[in-house]
């Protein structure tokens, strides 16, 4: 098959066996690769109601055609599980360069498979591929081991590690690689310490075949040129994510205080200016990028360094803790990064503590002494400890936002920021209904990236509750996804504002296969709607009410900021699901039709 | 004329590297290109860009005239005539002749082609005179 590496890996952690299959050719037409194949093998493998942690759960690792290849931004790949965060389907999006070495090894995806009895790594060096002990990495940070794996293997070698939060079962566990950049959400980093895996050390030198060598080059160097003559080029190159902080502290979307309002009044000392005057050394692309957003920073005052921090870093380990210092909060999320914790779940949970703590729902009883208020930056840095390595309230933030507001209970649930149990990502929802409609239904939970929709929000109306608002947030859950399936970045199209249509002779000329935007779109739907399956199959009783977003946002309006005495009433909120379930296809509780899954050829995939 | 390199700006992508064998071997392959970015990570958090700056050392020591200037006025290899002797390679002062008889039957240098130049999104690469660049 043109344009894939053409074999799925499958390691069995429980015997140590390894082995190679053919890359299915109907799984390619129908679910392309990257996060379609995961949710593929994921939906297909993993039995019903597998224990996430157990032996039967999966961590499966898909690059798309597009990875390693002369295409901007072709660095993704994508990490799928049952997530043990929320139950349901987690998949989440690594950049770097850890996906061109897959492609250039031959592999399309890696299946791991079983527990190991003791702690192992896995190296892959083109068709050498064995586990090795890891006990000696086990128990040390993702940058020291990403170091030594590399000193030991080759600096031409990608690593992806975890560090104490995945070893430890940190529900919201990340995997490091590149010395910052992550698979961060839902907890696939837990999965993996789970299965006794510390770490992937990869090395492909092999060519990649496409179809049509020439007209790939000529439109892989078509959208190269769009890239480099956008006239957003350089501020994104400047500033990357962190471009939008100050944006969305002006319009009431950055989170403060545990998403009690959209506006910090410390904003100003942690914008993206900020950031690239006192702490940016280099920019940092990930594979195939020419408008790299990573931010590569020194903290003289900590004396260390750190990629990032990324704007949803910036927000939920700066506002939504209180912290209003660029250089704390690059060092929080460097700690995050190192223990190998996610920074935004980290974020969530920590903002929550706090308002507890304020509210003295908690004491310093609770706290081992901490005083958890709002802007203490010291707290922060223990607590993030305490989480990795489950100690004292540590353990209870550890399982994450939903669990912890059940344990605690006191109504603290009433501010626990998350859907279906994922802490919500960096964009304060007070009356944006879109972005509101775009977390509620997000298919791993309350993030961002599969429709981003706030500026759309301010440009049409935040408050408006209308039909065309639902269709925009389905178009973009439908067709923002397919960059994870073809394993290239979407901030091309976002940022710089590329012609998409530029992406469709260049993946015909890599598969031999032309696909429109619209073909691509009905694969997009397909996906979404299996993924909504998987949820369905594993949580009993799943439906509406777990669309319904965290209840801060429907009942608890922010007293300060521009979005101050503003909220989406319920009602409005059940008119947003009416909406989007009518628009999907869907029943009035929120499920796929059978002619849904019928369109959308999943009907005997789902019966089986 | 020759290719330079401001290592300050280069964001380690790669594209120029795929760019690059695309150019001289018709493949996709980073591991096929005639220059190398060495990161320094994490600390000092640098990626150092080496390139050819068409000096003619190799073409020098090269025993079978493998090594020729071409129409752009830049040092390429003749593929027939390379026996893979590494000798090119060894007097290398940048470390970018290649020699790798497991990816390619002949040695491979930068031919001057600009590939790289026209994918490098943070203008880390160009090629000018000597003289005046």
């Amino acid at each position: 098959m043109n344009g894939y590496g053409g074999s799925i890996l499958r390691v069995d952690l429980t015997s140590g066996k390894v082995s190679k299959q053919p890359t299915p050719a109907e799984v390619a037409q129908k679910f392309i690769g990257g996060r379609g194949f995961g949710a593929y093998f994921l939906y297909t493998e993993v039995p019903a109601h597998a224990d996430p942690l157990g032996p039967e759960n999966k961590l499966i690792v898909s690059s798309g055609p597009l990875s390693g290849l002369m295409v901007p931004g072709a660095g993704k790949c994508d990490w799928t599980t049952k997530s043990p965060l929320t139950g349901g389907y987690a998949s989440s999006s690594l950049g770097g360069h850890f996906t061109a070495e897959m492609r250039y090894a031959g592999i399309d995806s890696i299946i791991f498979e079983g527990i190991s009895a003791r702690p192992v790594y896995l190296v892959i060096d083109d068709d050498k591929i064995q586990l090795l002990d890891a006990a000696s990495y086990w128990g040390r940070g993702t940058i020291e081991v990403e170091v030594a794996l590399k000193e030991k293997h080759g600096e031409d070698f990608q690593v992806a590690v975890i560090g104490p939060g995945g070893e430890n079962g940190v529900l919201f566990a990340c995997i490091n690689h590149d010395y910052g950049r992550e698979a961060g959400r839902g907890g696939v980093g837990t999965v993996m310490g789970a299965k006794g895996l510390k770490a992937i050390v990869i090395r492909g030198t092999k060519s990649i075949p496409v179809a049509d060598m020439d007209e790939y080059r000529k439109a892989g160097m078509a959208l190269y040129r769009a890239c480099i003559e956008a006239e957003g080029l350089k501020p994104w190159q400047t500033y990357g994510t962190t471009i939008v902080t100050s944006w969305c502290d002006e319009v009431g979307a950055l989170p403060t205080r545990n998403f009690s309002a959209g506006s910090f009044e410390g904003g100003s000392k942690i914008y993206g200016a900020v950031m690239r005057d006192e702490i940016v050394i280099t920019d940092k692309g990930c594979f195939g990028c020419p408008c790299p957003c990573g931010k590569y920073s020194h903290m003289k005052r900590y004396g260390t360094y750190v990629e990032g921090p990324e704007y949803e870093t910036i927000g939920m380990l700066g506002s939504n803790v209180g912290l209003a210092d660029i250089q704390a909060v690059a060092q929080a999320n460097l700690l995050c990064d190192d223990l190998g914790i996610d920074t935004i779940s980290a974020g969530g949970v920590i903002g929550w503590a706090m308002e507890c703590f304020e509210k003295g729902i908690l004491t310093t009883k609770d706290t081992d002494g901490l005083e958890l208020r709002f802007g203490n930056t010291e707290a922060v840095f223990k607590l993030i400890e305490m989480i990795a390595y489950r100690k004292g309230l540590g353990a209870l933030l550890a399982q994450g936002v939903k669990r912890a507001a059940q344990q605690v209970g006191k109504g603290s649930d009433k501010f626990a920021i998350h859907v279906k149990g994922m802490e919500q990502s960096a964009y304060a929802t007070h009356n944006a209904t879109a972005m509101l409609l775009a977390y509620m239904t997000c298919d791993v939970g309350a993030h961002h990236n599969r429709s981003w929709a706030i500026t759309y929000d301010l440009q049409v109306g935040r408050d408006l509750v209308v039909p065309e608002k639902v269709a925009r947030i389905i178009w973009l859950q439908d067709f923002r996804p397919m960059f994870d399936v073809l394993g290239s970045c979407r901030l091309q199209w976002v940022e710089l504002g590329i012609d998409r249509d530029l992406y469709v002779p260049v993946l015909a000329a890599i598969t031999g296969v032309h696909r429109t935007w619209k073909d691509l779109e009905e694969v997009g739907a397909r996906i979404w709607n299996l993924t909504r399956m998987f949820w369905a199959r594993e949580n009993e009783g799943f439906g509406r009410e777990w669309d319904l977003p965290a209840t801060r946002f429907y009942e608890d309006p922010p007293t300060t900021g521009v979005t101050a005495g503003q909220i989406t009433k319920l009602e409005d909120v059940q008119r947003l699901l009416d909406m989007y379930y009518e628009q999907r296809g869907w029943s009035e509780n929120g499920l796929p039709t059978p002619e849904t899954l019928e369109r959308l050829g999943l009907r005997s995939m789902i019966a089986a | 004329m020759r290719l330079y390199a401001d290592s300050a700006k280069c964001c380690g992508c790669r594209s120029c590297l795929v760019a690059c064998s695309l150019n001289l071997f018709t493949e996709n392959n980073p591991r096929k290109a005639a220059l190398r970015i060495v990161p320094h990570f994490p600390e000092p958090g640098v990626y150092e860009v080496k390139v050819c700056t068409q000096c003619g050392e190799c073409a020098e020591v090269c025993p079978t005239g493998a090594i020729q200037l071409n129409e752009r006025g830049a040092y390429h290899v003749v593929a027939d005539l390379c026996d893979l002797c590494g000798a090119c390679e060894s007097v290398c002062p940048e470390g970018v002749m290649f020699v790798r008889a497991e990816l390619a039957e002949h040695s491979w240098k930068c031919d001057l082609c600009g590939g790289c130049v026209q994918v490098c999104g943070t203008a880390a690469l160009w090629i000018a005179d000597e003289k005046t660049n």
